[in-house]
């Protein structure tokens, strides 16, 4: 079993969760940071496995968390509730088609932030939330399903560079062919 | 497929959360600087190719805006100059009177600039990441400022590099004052404006305020935290609550606090 393809994910987790925090171009514009993450999980939990969805909601989790107020982990169990979900359900998703893809990545950013919030909110912290949160709310759900299709052909095109491409079958068996005429 | 993998790692999820979440604050601290400094090469990397930018953009300045800076600036020297001396006689007027009256010597305050190397990652905590830790001597509860005023404080202190939470976040209430009426209040959180992100609760208000748009806030020095005369920003509107028991004011901050790039620890 070639891991690879995981490997690929999580570098790009990495690369995702420095993005959100060292650019703040997203922030003065549209007043909400983005999130490449929940994509991400949709990613893990359509095309890999178990061990995807479990590495990316536990290592990304942990890297959003170190770089926030809220308590450690309070980002792990959203992503991987997410991502469990769909791995449960994958069989029954049209997850080739983009339209599934974007919708279900807009699902995802929508449902991260909330189930995280619900776990700062048990905590018994006070979060400074308003009118401007559901507008951030939009922005992530927004955002989030329109990087999703593009976070599968983006992750397609990577993989295709770094692990071997599938063994092509020639339907043509020399062995089995029909001589006809004389010998 | 045999489910029992799967409830197995969900299982094991939430006991890690469980176990994360219920960690000693101390420990977390050290665990979240810990775990971030896996990013240090890629800041470091960002903050090298800001600054060759810089050097980029400085190297193409016209040869006559230079001159004309300069210019400006040996003038703004001189005035300064002038503002700074007088300043030294009023601060020695104003040590030798309270040694007259036996007060307190207050040491003045010093600066130790830092760069802001990280935002939060959730939209409902004004907290950044700088790159000054223990090493530079800084500590829990410093005041963060800008040129324009007011911007935070220091909440965990790492060895190279500290968490500010900012003013307008809930865990960042200040007490001030404004300076035209001399009424004195709390500002608390953010006012949740989608359009203008810099306005501030200015609570704790007298009920009968005389509050006018475009009065002026400054730290009040109460508390302990941030020390009296830092502007903190203008009032925009204020209004009264709790059936005219009390009133409340929205404050415009002065410093834009999602734009900042460099910042200033005061150092007592």
């Amino acid at each position: 079993m070639s891991y690879a393809r995981h490997i690929l994910l999580l570098l790009l987790a990495f690369l995702a969760v420095f993005a959100e925090t060292a650019f703040d171009a997203p922030r003065v514009w549209l007043g909400s940071h983005l999130s490449l993450i929940p994509p991400l999980m949709v990613y893990a939990a359509l095309r890999l496995d178990l061990l995807a969805v479990t590495t990316l909601a536990v290592l990304a989790g942990l890297w959003l968390d170190s770089f926030s107020a809220n308590p450690l982990g309070a980002s792990i169990l959203p992503l991987f509730v997410i991502g469990w979900i769909l791995l449960q359900r994958r069989d029954l998703l049209l997850r080739e088609l983009d339209y599934a893809q974007l919708v279900l990545g807009a699902a995802a950013s929508a449902l991260a932030p909330v189930l995280t919030l619900l776990l700062v909110l048990s905590k018994g912290l006070h979060p400074d939330l308003g009118w401007k949160s559901l507008w951030q709310l939009v922005v992530l759900a927004v955002t989030g399903g329109v990087l999703t299709p593009a976070i599968f052909r983006l992750l397609d095109r990577l993989e295709a560079l770094f692990t071997h491409p599938p063994e092509v079958v020639n339907p043509y068996r020399p062995n089995r062919e029909m001589k006809r005429g004389r010998y | 497929m045999s489910k029992r993998p799967q409830w197995v790692a969900f299982g094991a999820v939430v006991l890690l959360v469980l176990v994360l979440m219920n960690l000693p604050d101390s420990v977390v601290a050290r665990t979240k600087l810990a775990i971030s400094s896996l990013f240090l090469p890629l800041f470091g990397l960002v903050g090298s190719a800001h600054q060759l930018a810089g050097d980029g953009v400085k190297a193409m300045v016209p040869r006559a805006t230079l001159l004309h800076d300069l210019d400006t600036l040996r003038q703004e020297n001189q005035t300064l100059h002038l503002e700074l001396a007088r300043a030294q006689a009023l601060e020695d007027e104003n040590r030798r009177l309270r040694q007259i009256v036996g007060w307190q010597q207050v040491s003045p305050w010093q600066f130790r600039p830092c760069h802001i190397i990280a935002r939060d990652t959730a939209d409902w905590w004004s907290t950044v990441r700088v790159d000054a830790g223990s090493r530079d001597g800084v500590r829990r509860g410093l005041p963060i400022v800008t040129a324009e005023g007011l911007v935070g404080r220091l909440e965990t202190v790492g060895v190279t590099a500290s968490d500010v939470v900012l003013v307008g976040d809930p865990k960042c209430r200040v007490s001030v004052i404004v300076r035209e009426t001399g009424e004195s209040g709390v500002l608390t959180t953010l006012s949740g404006g989608v359009l203008d992100h810099r306005l501030a609760d200015l609570t704790h208000l007298p009920r009968n305020s005389l509050l006018r748009p475009g009065m002026t806030v400054y730290t009040s020095g109460m508390g302990g935290v941030f020390p009296a005369g830092i502007p903190v920003g203008t009032i925009v509107d204020s209004r009264s609550v709790g059936y005219g028991l009390y009133s409340e004011a929205r404050v415009r901050l002065a410093a834009d606090t999602s734009r900042l790039r460099e910042v200033l620890v005061l150092l007592p």
